[in-house]
């Protein structure tokens, strides 16, 4: 919807591709880009360790990886629409309505729970994805308008609100939520795996190609012979399946299907994107990124947890203004390597 | 001759659709206020009409910032956290009296709009990641600043929020004035024709030797402003201050109203008549639902379909 002329459009995905001769300032600033969250992350990480003995604890790492998880999975299907130049806003409510069609549904056993959401949630994304892509509507209104839907029909599934489903915590699929391997919470594992194969897709498929292509820019992806519209299609329908998939997960790490979670969380997962380099302008970005981005955002609100005497208010404050500083500091960088 | 019939024909048909995509919201409107008419008991007394208005005015408010921003070819996702802001100073100031506290609420919904401003305009960053940083660090500020409700116990206040003249309340006149304002501000000032030229073309509007940074920060003042303005209203109508809860998915709505009312997202364009339908569409719509005993999650589907249909009509409209 909101193409900058001021933002070049960038072909180039990976440092490795770039000419040889490029100037060592463009290449720090290129560094900056990629690497700039992680080594924020580390500072952040070795910071707190230092100021609270509490911060490097099994439980509150272990704690911390667990609340990743969800949101880290959102961020992955929206890393993927986002890198296409699009935005996909009804992820927090699809989130929720994962949750609890996987809540109800769990029931009728783990296939039948798991199955649901990931069929409505993904659903919901394909629609999306057609009106985006065949109808040419702008993304933005779109997952508005669906984000809205999906939530009237959370509503009307839990008659309006008021009722909660529950997971039986004997069974299996609240085991997926609740249960560890190797110490580690079964979640965190299902989350890493999701990763590397996002990872893997993006960089090394022809899906990925397409999806950098499309977002690049999409009249020269066409004109390639790159199949614009069926990507598009592709990552709101994906982008669906995570947000789904991850409610799932939630339901079963709480045991129940909360309606009132994800209000907000399309807002959390594209701060983390951003964070983690991917540009809003799309044909940029990296899946580990936003790894980190989550990351991030959740050490952050784990340090001003551990604060105590601050408000949970000024995790907001700290969110919004890291969000302002990372995207001053992207489109510096950015311009920076045009001019060079 | 067939040939010449079909053309006709075709003509005709892109002529009709044309007008029912250019008037089509406020169609929308007659349709339901008819079928409220008929349908909804006691629809057609002075207290629904009033509170249907009261209800009205703070979104519509906002949305009037708001297609200032999308005819800009820009967004403004902060206006609820402005709003919460301007409760927050409003309910803090409140003890040097209420002119000084409104106006400090005021001003506070203009920092809003120049750090958007700025960000836009000087850094160049997208207008929906500016204001989304806003979004999330000014409701956290309004938080900060009042961390809870607080009941707002000022005679002055309470007339705001509950007086009239001649029967319509003072919500619902500063409403319509600022309406007025907008729309005349749109159609009849430099201001307003730089906006627009800006939003159809930026680098157009830059060689064309526009200020483009002094007129995008001043479209998110206006917006930040416009939104602060709401804030004040709806806190003197609840006689509390909640920076928590006031303003929540209000930019979801006031970007419904102006979409619905047929401006379009591209930029270029203010339908200010438009916006001020598309509100009482949505407002009606709820009503309509709620009337007759349909629950919430059928008024969300409902605006869902609206808002894609709205937006399906105006793409036809772009592509001519």
């Amino acid at each position: 919807m909101t193409t900058d002329v001021d933002t070049p459009v960038r072909a180039k995905n990976t440092p490795e591709e770039e000419p040889s001769g490029a100037g060592r300032s463009e290449r720090l600033s290129a560094l900056a880009q990629q690497h700039g969250a992680l080594v924020t992350l580390i500072v952040a990480m070795i910071a707190a360790s230092l100021s609270f003995d509490t911060f490097l604890t099994g439980d509150n790492l272990e704690n911390m990886a667990l609340s990743s998880a969800f949101l880290a999975v959102v961020a992955l299907g929206m890393t993927f629409v986002i890198v296409t130049g699009g935005i996909d806003l009804s992820v927090g409510s699809l989130f929720a309505l994962g949750g609890v069609l996987a809540a109800w549904a769990s029931r009728y056993g783990t296939v039948v729970a798991l199955l649901l959401p990931l069929a409505v949630c993904g659903l919901i994304g394909l629609v999306n994805g057609l009106l985006i892509a065949r109808s040419r509507l702008a993304p933005f209104i779109v997952t508005l308008a669906s984000m809205l839907g999906a939530r009237g029909i959370l509503l009307s599934v839990t008659d309006e609100g008021s009722k909660t489903y529950l997971v039986d915590k004997e069974s299996f699929f609240a085991k997926l939520g609740q249960g560890a391997l190797l110490g580690v919470g079964v979640p965190v594992w299902i989350t890493v795996a999701l990763f590397v194969l996002g990872a893997v897709v993006l960089r090394r498929t022809r899906f990925g190609q397409y999806v950098y292509a499309v977002g690049g820019n999409e009249d020269a992806a066409a004109l390639m012979g790159a199949p614009v519209a069926r990507t598009k299609i592709s990552v709101y329908t994906l982008s669906g399946l995570c947000a789904g998939l991850a409610g799932a997960l939630n339901a079963a790490w709480l045991a129940s299907g909360v309606t009132i979670l994800g209000s907000g969380m399309e807002l959390e997962a594209i701060s983390a994107v951003v964070i983690g380099g991917t540009l809003l302008t799309g044909g940029f970005g990296f899946i580990s990124g936003s790894l980190v981005g989550v990351l991030l955002l959740k050490v952050i609100q784990n340090v001003i947890n551990q604060i105590g005497s601050l408000d949970s208010a000024y995790q907001q404050v700290v969110s919004g203004a890291f969000l302002a500083v990372v995207v001053i500091a992207q489109t510096w960088l950015g311009r920076r390597r045009r001019v060079l | 001759m067939t040939d010449l019939t079909l053309g006709r024909v075709t003509a005709d048909r892109d002529r009709l659709l044309g007008l029912l995509q250019e008037y089509g919201v406020y169609l929308g409107v007659v349709a339901l206020f008819l079928v409220n008419t008929v349908f909804t008991p006691h629809f057609l007394s002075t207290e629904n009409f009033r509170t249907q208005a009261v209800q009205v005015a703070p979104v519509l408010i906002v949305a009037l910032g708001m297609a200032l921003a999308i005819g800009s070819e820009g967004v403004d996702l902060s206006v609820g956290s402005a709003m919460a802001l301007s409760t927050s100073l409003l309910s803090l100031y409140l003890g040097y009296g209420p002119g000084v506290a409104i106006l400090i609420a005021l001003v506070g919904g203009a920092v809003i709009g120049v750090a958007n401003g700025s960000l836009i305009a000087f850094v160049g960053v997208q207008p929906i990641v500016a204001t989304l940083a806003l979004m999330v660090a000014g409701r956290g500020l309004a938080l900060v600043l009042l961390p809870q409700l607080k009941v707002v116990q000022d005679p002055a206040m309470a007339k705001l929020g509950s007086g009239d003249v001649l029967g319509v309340p003072y919500v619902v006149l500063i409403a319509v004035g600022l309406a007025l304002l907008v729309a005349f501000v749109v159609r009849r000032t430099t201001f307003g024709r730089q906006l627009l030229a800006i939003g159809d073309s930026r680098p157009a509007a830059r060689l064309a030797g526009l200020p483009v940074r002094r007129v995008l920060i001043l479209v998110y003042v206006c917006s930040g402003v416009l939104a602060a303005v709401a804030g004040v209203l709806a806190t003197a109508r609840l006689t509390a201050s909640d920076p928590s809860s006031l303003g929540n998915l209000m930019e979801l709505s006031a970007i419904t109203a102006v979409v619905v009312g047929g401006t379009p997202l591209s930029g270029g364009r203010v339908r200010i008549g438009g916006t001020v339908a598309g509100a009482v569409l949505i407002q009606l719509l709820t009503t309509t639902l709620i009337k007759h005993d349909l629950p919430p999650s059928w008024t969300q589907i409902a605006q869902a379909v609206v808002i894609v249909l709205a937006v399906y009509a105006a793409r036809e409209r772009g592509k001519r």
